[in-house]
């Protein structure tokens, strides 16, 4: 059936794959016709899917440093653009995204504007020189432009900082939907959600992880679209849901002055976490603080994309300078197919709660009425939703409903009455969203901390067989590291997933642009550089966060990078101007850097 | 033409592309998002049109904008020869 290497058959094994996918998918609602339970079918998903992707890693095991390192730098184009987005769409985008929309109206879009954008800077300004310049870490190119080990030991602390940040989050992701679908407590959720992790990167490193992350992506795209579409089409808001909800956004609007938003008084006692709607949903904020507010998220976001490790080291694994520019733009279409669709599926949802007319709709109507239905009972049970009847008067006003924000896309096929197969399908979307990005993330840490801190800094003459073996274990023990913070369950004190990008962007970007970009950039600015930026965005993120200060001018702790970037980048400009320019070596590594054509700088420096 | 000279060229043609690419990327990353209220008096497929812009707007043009970088990239390093061989 396949003729040929693995890389040429890539198309015909993905395509097979999709298709047993989807017969998995029909073999399920058989199932569910022929009367097997709702829970069994969530488990056969999560179960079913987290072994295919624990096999393609087993599969993909290596013993080289290349294919460990960056997948032995031979991914086309368009699997690496799906792999990338994969790693790239978190837990969080998967689940809370369309959520956030819901209830944050315009002001929250500011995310799904930066969360695409970057990608720009990432193509214009990173990933295609990073390339050409041949390095396994995003540390190493620190270290190998700029030399000495001071600097790539900076750049491997904010590497791991950053990263942290956002892989407890993930694993924390894992855990709630293992729990939820294989009806385990939340703390053995973790584990089971960090040993399919595990089982997907440990053996074959990078090149395990682009493998599982390309299957991933196939899953959490079709469970993303398929209960959007079949919800439009079923309440007859239109054949693309994408294009056809402008009227429904218009309506929002009309009802939410019938129902009296931000003339009701807000009500209490509904549990933590739990919100009722005030937001106006299409109004764009008045006034020049609300637009600074949307735009300075828009640029936190957008340079943290450009400066995550977990991002840039996925364009490492493309086979020319061209591919990996043209990969990148491929990401960014895989992630514009489900940010698009967010916002899409955030407005139905929406409708159908708020339009009197519809038959699914809740407010305005009986409490006892909204009480009885199956949906509302189920998820009220897990404490996702709420209703408080404040007043008194039966009736479910739009301030006495309650829910989390995660319902809009866990719930929508009840919502909308669609059979229980495509909640099983969400649940194995969601799982594979936050495995895909932890996977990422934890090679990210692992290869920083096993090339750049031990190979690089603590041995250099160790052998390739032990540096691997230094790998996995990191692996192992950071993934444990991981686990154990997400079962704490300290979430209120780790904060957003938004810092990662916020200490990304704080620490990194410029050290990295300008190491292409400027050749008068040395050792002593990126230093400089990455010290100042991350010292001051950290300390501007513990005064508001932490120690009660007054946020300057709407910067909150969403957007410390707008504090840490500047200082980043005067420390570094005025530290390179005060001291020597770079050697004409190193110039002449940032000329070739700029050419797509011969060989990396890593491999012309080794042949040395 | 020298060596020294082609380089040159090619890095003033790539720093161009890279000006105009951002200089677009800003536009639709800020300059459309400050005025979102006063967009949103126009109406675009239904929608508000600040409310499409950030909602999907933006999306369209950042992914129109970032394939159309790549293909003029290539052809400025195809032009002074230092495309990768395939």
């Amino acid at each position: 059936m396949f003729k040929g290497d693995f890389i040429s058959n890539l198309p015909k094994i993905y395509g097979t794959y999709t298709g047993g996918f989807l017969v998995f998918v029909i073999l399920m609602a058989v199932l569910e016709q022929m009367g097997v339970g709702a829970d069994t079918i969530g488990i056969l998903f999560v179960a079913f899917t987290v072994f295919i992707y624990a096999a393609i890693g087993f599969l993909s095991r290596t013993m080289e440093v290349g294919a460990y390192y960056v997948a032995g730098r031979q991914v086309p184009t368009v699997f690496n653009g799906m792999a990338t987005a994969a790693d790239w769409m978190s837990g969080a985008s998967f689940v809370a995204m369309a959520g956030g929309i819901y209830f944050g109206g315009h002001g929250y879009l500011a995310f799904v504007v930066g969360w695409t954008g970057g990608y720009i800077l990432v193509a214009s300004l990173m990933a295609p020189y990073l390339r050409k310049f041949g390095c396994y870490t995003v540390p190493d190119f620190i270290g190998t432009r700029y030399g000495g080990k001071l600097s790539r030991f900076c750049a491997v602390v904010i590497l791991v900082v950053a990263s942290f940040t956002y892989v407890t989050a993930q694993i924390n992701a894992t855990g709630t939907i293992a729990a939820r679908a294989l009806q385990i407590p939340f703390e053995v959720g973790v584990w089971f959600g960090l040993l399919g992790i595990l089982l997907c990167s440990m053996l074959g490193g990078m090149r395990a992880v682009t493998w599982t992350q390309v299957a991933q992506y196939i899953v959490l795209i079709i469970a993303y679209l398929v209960p959007v579409f079949w919800m439009s089409n079923k309440q007859g808001f239109g054949l693309i849901p994408q294009l056809v909800y402008g009227d429904a956004v218009a309506r929002i609007t009309e009802l939410e002055q019938l129902h009296g938003l931000g003339t009701l008084e807000a009500v209490s006692g509904a549990a933590g976490g739990l919100r009722a709607l005030t937001v106006p949903y299409a109004e764009a904020g008045q006034g020049a603080l609300a637009s600074w507010k949307f735009v300075t998220l828009v640029l936190c976001m957008m340079a943290g994309t450009a400066s995550l490790p977990h991002i840039l080291m996925r364009y490492f694994t493309t086979p020319s300078v061209k591919a990996a520019r043209q990969s990148v733009a491929w990401s960014l279409f895989f992630i514009f197919l489900l940010y698009c669709t967010a916002p899409a599926l955030a407005t139905f949802v929406k409708l159908q709660i708020l339009d009197p007319n519809l038959s699914t709709s809740l407010i305005g109507k009986s409490i006892t009425e909204v009480n009885a239905l199956e949906w509302v009972q189920k998820w009220s049970n897990v404490g996702f939703l709420q209703v408080i009847d404040a007043n008194g008067d039966g009736i479910l006003q739009l301030n006495e409903f309650f829910m989390r924000g995660d319902i809009v896309v866990l719930a929508t096929p009840e919502i909308a009455g669609l059979p229980y197969v495509i909640s099983g399908l969400v649940a194995a979307g969601g799982m594979a969203a936050a495995m895909s990005t932890a996977d990422g993330l934890l090679l990210a840490i692992a290869n920083a901390l096993s090339h750049d801190l031990y190979y690089k800094i603590i041995d250099p003459n160790a052998e390739t067989k032990k540096r691997l073996l230094v790998a996995r274990a990191l692996l192992l023990g950071i993934g444990a590291a991981g686990a154990f913070v997400a079962s704490l369950k300290l979430t209120s004190i780790l904060g957003a997933v938004a810092w990662a990008f916020d200490f990304a962007c704080s620490g990194l970007l410029f050290p990295i642009v300008l190491g292409i970009w400027w050749k008068r950039a040395n050792r002593q600015g990126a230093i400089a550089g990455m010290i100042g930026g991350f010292v001051a965005g950290t300390w501007y993120l513990y005064m508001v966060r932490f120690a009660g200060m007054d946020p300057w001018i709407g910067i909150d702790h969403l957007r410390f990078g707008i504090i840490g970037m500047p200082v980043s980048l005067i420390c570094m400009v005025v530290v390179s101007l005060m001291t020597p320019e770079p050697d004409a070596e190193i110039q002449a590594m940032v000329d070739d850097t700029r050419v797509p054509a011969g060989k990396t700088i890593i491999e012309a420096q080794a042949a040395k | 033409m020298n060596e020294a000279d082609n380089r040159l060229m090619h890095w003033q043609s790539t720093k161009r592309l890279m000006i105009i690419t951002l200089s677009l990327w800003a536009f639709f990353s800020f300059v459309v998002h400050w005025f979102a209220g006063a967009l949103n008096a126009f109406s675009f497929l239904g929608f508000p049109l600040g409310f499409y812009m950030a909602a999907q707007g933006s999306e369209v043009a950042f992914v129109i904008i970032i394939f159309w970088f790549a293909r003029t990239q290539h052809k400025i390093d195809l032009q002074y020869g230092f495309a990768e061989e395939e």
